[in-house]
């Protein structure tokens, strides 16, 4: 497998996301935003976290009209997977990708710390290794988390299996983080080949920093 | 020619913002306020000579880039 990973100016987990693949195995490219064109052989496009365009006007906004992010759409709409965590989930929403939006986080914090999140629907490309109603230790880094969708496109997702995780205790029960609608942390797109979540998977591939449960979340992709 | 641009937070999406900001006014106690709300003003200073088509044409940046409609409501004032 092989791994696109973009890079705007303001990007900062672009590293540790390629460490990440490549410690899994997979091969990586970084790509910067100026490019028109994705390499030809990738089987996943990762837009990683940080803050593109300093978060200016709203996060993820000004990112999404960066020349590479026209090869993004036409690589996810001929069924490429593309992954965004955190600014790159801003980006996807701001971009079309995925429905909703991001708002600022209801408690106006930066929040900054190691979260359970519980996988709601594992039947896609990205959670197949984790099992449903699965308690994973993730952690969060987020000023603009509060996910947001109206009543219908909320039902949308639901009926679809479109959310991925949601921000649970150690029970495994709901728990509001950031004020998200549903407690959700991250959802596909109606044909599962795009993904967004707030939680940085990149960021747990070792026990002793505290979770390794990262790790069958990326290598997901590779099946 | 002006055009001057709001952008809010749509009714019924909650304002985390204008919440705490109604919070804080609240403990300096002042009375009777029903609600805040907080939003952004976007000054764009335009070549245009016709009003219309300067409307028109910020109302479209409004659309694409400046407001996420997902959550945001816009008003464009033009001022000659």
């Amino acid at each position: 497998m092989k791994v696109a990973v973009l890079r705007f100016p303001g990007t900062n987990c672009e590293f540790d996301t390629q460490y990440a693949f490549e410690k899994l195995g997979y091969a990586t490219e970084l790509v910067w935003h100026k490019e028109t064109t994705l390499p030809s052989d990738i089987n996943l496009v990762v837009i990683p976290g940080g803050f593109s365009y300093g978060d200016y006007l709203r996060s993820g906004s000004i990112a999404r009209f960066s020349p590479i992010m026209r090869a993004v759409v036409n690589f996810a709409n001929k069924g490429g997977k593309v992954l965004g965590i955190c600014n790159g989930f801003q980006i996807l929403t701001e971009v079309g990708l995925l429905p909703g939006a991001l708002k600022r986080n209801s408690n106006l914090h930066f929040i900054s710390k190691m979260q359970r999140i519980r996988v709601e629907n594992n039947d896609n490309a990205f959670l197949n290794r984790c099992e449903k109603d699965e308690v994973l230790q993730i952690p969060i880094a987020h000023a603009d988390g509060n996910y947001y969708i109206d009543p219908t496109g909320l039902s949308d997702l639901e009926e679809n299996g479109q959310i991925l995780v949601r921000y649970c205790d150690a029970n495994g029960k709901s728990m509001d983080v950031n004020g998200s609608i549903g407690s959700i942390a991250g959802i596909c797109n109606k044909e599962k080949n795009v993904f967004g979540l707030m939680p940085h998977p990149e960021r747990a591939l070792d026990k002793i920093l505290g979770s390794d449960d990262g790790i069958k979340m990326l290598k997901g992709f590779d099946s | 020619m002006r055009a001057i641009v709001n952008v809010y937070l749509k009714n019924g999406v909650l304002d985390p913002q204008g919440k705490a900001t109604h919070h804080a006014l609240e403990s300096l106690e002042f009375k009777g306020i029903k609600d805040v709300r907080i939003g952004k003003q976007i000054v764009l200073e335009l070549d245009h000579s016709d009003s219309e088509q300067a409307r028109k044409d910020v109302e479209e940046m409004c659309d694409s880039l400046l407001a996420n409609t997902v959550i945001e409501d816009y008003t464009v004032e033009i001022v000659a």
